[in-house]
């Protein structure tokens, strides 16, 4: 009997739904596995505390792509990226810096600060735009084999060395500059107040086990920046109804070009006869065939958890071995009775319009003080501790999307770093209160009422993110974003092309070029490479 | 110096940005804010205050009302029912278009009629041997739009009038918080929304009432480049900026028909007598030269152009209201009279006067751009209207 699927799809997360919705599209028979009872992955919204939604996991939209957006038509399936325009640093000296929407408004609050810097800004701007402009390409680009002689591979490597050359000397060297510092040093050479390199400097930290002076941390920096000079006006921003409005959208738009997506369906075992992926086998046993299978889980759990020990060879499962997961990051999301009110915004006023406190939350707050602060955070989870004084970037989402709590009440997100996997003595649920208790307590140094704003409270470890999404140690971008794990080495030397050693055995998740955030370029790139094949 | 609407006291204190544009001979606010990000998205996501007092309002009554709107507009009024609003055009004995704007049927002998521009002329003329008053209150109405998915809602909070029973197109008199208004489903965004007409003295007090019970669900106050965005998503076209009105045309070239404004399902040829009939009989007998229609620009070609001089490529935020070329076969066979990118739906759209045998939906065209000073063409292709209609529209 002929297979009821051209194709299956393992894990219904946000590249998996957009690799089934682009199979679909061409006209395969896909069906999405998801082992959850929803869909989403670590893009999910969850009411965990009646009349709040929660984006659980991850909760801002920067590099979903434009073409994604566009090919499927997923505002047309309830996709709506609202924007997030500012970012407040709260000092510890009770003063404030603030990055807003607009320049003037930006120039003139940095130029309090440091009139050097506010003239710097501008030329920095620029050669982050000059830089991400010539690594934006490499995001759609499927990675040539640098080591191969097939023609497709060298005819690849052509291009990417013809676009390296043509990005120039000065840019190329500013390039060679961003690929191996730190972002602590890089930004050193561009300004001197500390509180904007701290700022600055957490975005290049973020979802990786380093510090701000590690050396490459600059180009998480630039993976980061990428989103802001898209094609799309402010990419950066909310999606309506919170992140699982992404995955909704996407499920929307695979399930009405033929897609099935079946939850609470979790495949324990990839079929593989002959070298050949045949099919899949359920939790409950049941078993589905399909001549391609597609997995959106990460590096570790495609290859060592769904495949017999005995199918792959051993340098490449070793590679994989060695692929680092390393989670480096929590998540503390809040209901709240009131807004919190943060000392260093309290005692500004504006003549005109909202109160600044008011229009600052509805922006970021980074709790990144200094550069020092960040670095001892992660001294701390270095030796095995959650940072006792963590780096947060605090989003309110209700703010900019009153659906999101009953009216006049609020959610907030708070991202944490660091809270290690690897624990002292492992994650508890005494451990998992107590690093609650550090963000708080941090917090609270800052805006003073929120203990008593706090409705409810949701603490997340890397251990709850490992154990609920399957996201291996927890780390969000599904293995960590250094450079030895990037673009032709993303997961493993000669196999970065979203296929595998098992013939019709597929990998589309953030742990494959480009990596991690809510793109939708993994799933897209690796349905174009299957398409190519099959 | 220009008139100031019954709000300003309101949206002058919020207008942050002092971004101003004129309207009819008013002032209003383009946007309150330094940017207009966050007041186009209240529009679509939460919900959006738009004082659009400046229309041009007139009270038609009397028994011979129905028979002077019948004569003057392409729309069947006569089959209007009372509480009904209908969208038409109007014509000269040409059959070209003058203007645009809606009659709401207040009762059986009563109508409020909107314009964009000044009509009391126009309609006092058609009047003659009538027995009729036309009143013209442009300046003694307020009006509010209150516009978003959230917008019935908050409205709910504000009145006991049962609004989820408010159908599309459809007005009742309500009290909201005390004050006398006509509620009206209509507006200029293609969403779901509300037009609030009222007697100008009572403005700031409905102005505060909607603000204080609208903002913990997200009402923003936004202005006019907001507005523009969705009207051009919502496929609601501008006189003065997508067609010249037949009144102020230099020459015959400049004006439009209903029929090439896409407008022919608001012409109703088997009424009888009205301004025009007879050249827009024959016009629709042989169908229309032109069409009106959305072109949707396609973002590869538009990459492409602007990588070859080495950028990414620029994107129109604020909405542009120029006529731009479009070529099919590198003759030109149109052009374009408003465009943006839609923040939305993440394409550059316009809307544009295309000759007939190339407005064919999917039909490919080429819109003219300049890159860096040059003048290019981007791929574009004829798309169905409207862009965005999302289903909370009419629900």
């Amino acid at each position: 009997m002929a297979p009821r699927y051209d194709a299956i799809v393992i894990g219904g997360g946000h590249n998996g739904l957009v690799n089934a919705a682009y199979l679909a599209r061409a006209g395969r028979r896909v069906v999405v596995l998801e082992r959850r009872d929803r869909v989403g992955g670590a893009a999910v919204s969850e009411q965990i505390f009646p009349g709040f939604t929660y984006s659980v996991y991850s909760y801002v939209v920067s590099l979903l792509r434009p073409e994604i957006i566009r090919d499927l038509d997923l505002p047309r399936h309830g996709l709506h990226i609202l924007p997030l325009e500012s970012t407040v640093t709260p000092m510890l000296n009770g003063d404030h810096l603030a990055q807003w929407g607009d320049h003037d408004q930006s120039r003139r609050e940095l130029h309090r600060h440091s009139p050097r810097d506010a003239d710097a800004y501008d030329e920095y701007g620029r050669l982050m735009q000059w830089m991400a402009q010539a690594v934006k390409p490499i995001l759609s680009m499927i990675p040539p084999d640098p080591a191969s002689l097939s023609p497709r591979d060298l005819l690849g490597l052509l291009r990417f060395a013809r676009h390296l050359r043509g990005i120039g000397g000065v840019k190329l060297h500013a390039l060679h500059k961003l690929m191996t510092m730190s972002s602590a040093d890089f930004l050193d050479e561009w300004f001197e107040t500390d509180v904007l390199k701290a700022t600055k400097s957490a975005s290049g930290v973020i979802g990786t086990f380093l510090g701000p002076r590690s050396p490459g941390t600059a180009y998480v920096l630039l993976h980061h920046y990428m989103g802001e000079i898209d094609g799309v006006f402010r990419a950066w921003g909310f999606a309506k109804g919170g992140t699982g409005g992404v995955s909704e959208a996407i499920a929307g738009a695979a399930r009405a070009a033929g897609a099935e997506i079946r939850t609470s369906a979790g495949v324990t075992k990839v079929l593989v006869r002959g070298g050949r992926a045949m099919g899949v086998v359920l939790e409950n046993g049941d078993e589905i065939a399909a001549p391609i299978v597609v997995s959106g889980l990460d590096p570790r759990l495609t290859f060592l958890g769904l495949l017999e020990p005995d199918v792959l060879p051993p340098d490449f499962a070793d590679a994989i071995r060695r692929f680092k997961f390393r989670g480096s990051s929590g998540k503390v999301n809040l209901a709240l009775g009131e807004l919190p009110r943060f000392t260093c915004l309290e005692s500004v006023g504006d003549a005109r319009g909202p109160a600044l406190s008011l229009r600052a939350l509805r922006g970021a707050i980074s709790i990144s003080p200094s550069v020092d602060h960040i670095e001892r955070a992660y001294d701390d989870a270095k030796y095995g501790e959650f940072s006792r004084a963590p780096y947060m970037d605090v989003v309110i989402p209700s703010m900019i999307d009153p659906g999101m709590a009953p009216p006049g009440k609020h959610v907030m997100s708070i991202f944490v770093q660091y809270a290690p996997y690897k624990l002292n003595g492992g994650w508890t649920d005494a451990k998992r209160e107590a690093f609650g208790d550090a963000v708080i307590e941090t917090l609270s140094r800052f805006a003073p009422n929120i203990r008593s704003a706090i409705l409810h409270r949701q603490v997340i470890t890397p251990a709850d993110i490992e154990r609920v999404t399957g996201l291996s140690e927890g780390n969000i971008f599904a293995g960590e974003l250094s450079l030895h794990q990037l673009f032709f080495f993303r997961p493993a030397h000669a196999w970065s092309r979203y296929r595998t050693p098992v013939g019709g055995y597929f990998q589309c998740g953030s742990g494959t070029h480009p990596g991690g955030g809510i793109m939708g370029a993994n799933g897209r790139l690796a349905a174009l490479e299957i398409l190519r094949s099959a | 110096m220009l008139k100031r609407t019954p709000f300003h006291e309101r949206t002058s204190a919020l207008c942050v940005s002092q971004a101003w544009r004129r309207w009819a001979g008013f002032v209003v606010a383009s946007s309150y804010e330094l940017q207009h990000d966050r007041e186009y998205h209240a529009i679509r996501s939460s919900a959006a205050l738009l004082d659009v007092t400046p229309l041009y309002k007139y009270l038609v009554t009397g028994r011979d009302a129905t028979r002077l709107l019948d004569r003057v507009v392409t729309r069947d009024v006569a089959r209007m029912h009372p509480g009904q609003v209908v969208y038409t055009s109007w014509c000269d004995s040409a059959g070209k278009v003058i203007d645009d704007g809606t009659i709401s049927r207040l009762d059986d002998q009563r109508y409020r009629l909107t314009s964009a521009d000044p009509s009391y002329r126009w309609i006092a003329e058609n009047a003659v041997g009538l027995d009729v008053a036309i009143e013209d209150v442009s300046d003694s109405t307020a009006a509010l739009a209150l516009q978003g998915p959230l917008s019935r809602v908050i409205l709910e909070r504000l009145t006991q009038t049962d609004l989820a029973g408010l159908k599309y197109f459809r007005l009742t008199p309500a009290t909201v918080r005390g004050i006398p208004v006509t509620i009206s489903r209509t507006g200029y965004t293609g969403d779901l929304g509300y037009e609030l007409w009222l007697d100008a003295p009572h403005a700031l007090p409905l102005w505060d009432a909607l603000v204080e019970a609208g903002t913990p669900y997200g009402l923003t106050p936004c202005g006019m480049l907001a507005l523009d965005l969705a009207r051009i998503e919502a496929a609601l076209m501008l006189a003065e900026v997508d067609y010249v009105s037949a009144h102020h045309a230099l020459i015959a070239d400049q004006t439009s028909s209903p029929f090439e404004l896409n407008l022919a399902w608001t012409v109703k040829l088997e009424k009888g007598y009205f301004v025009g009939r007879d050249a827009l009989a024959a016009e629709h007998a042989r169908g229309p030269a032109w069409r009106f229609t959305g072109i949707e620009v396609e973002w590869d070609s538009l990459e492409r152009l602007y990588a070859e001089v080495g950028l990414p490529p620029r994107l129109p935020a604020v909405a542009w209201r120029t006529s731009v070329p479009l070529y099919s076969n590198g003759s030109q066979v149109g052009y374009a009279t408003s465009g943006c990118w839609s923040p939305l739906l993440k394409k550059y759209i316009a809307l544009a006067h295309v000759r007939s045998p190339y407005a064919a939906p999917d039909a490919p065209l080429e819109m003219e751009i300049t890159v860096e000073h040059r003048r290019k063409r981007a791929a574009a292709r004829v798309v169905k209207t409207p862009f965005f209609d999302p289903a909370r529209k009419r629900a």
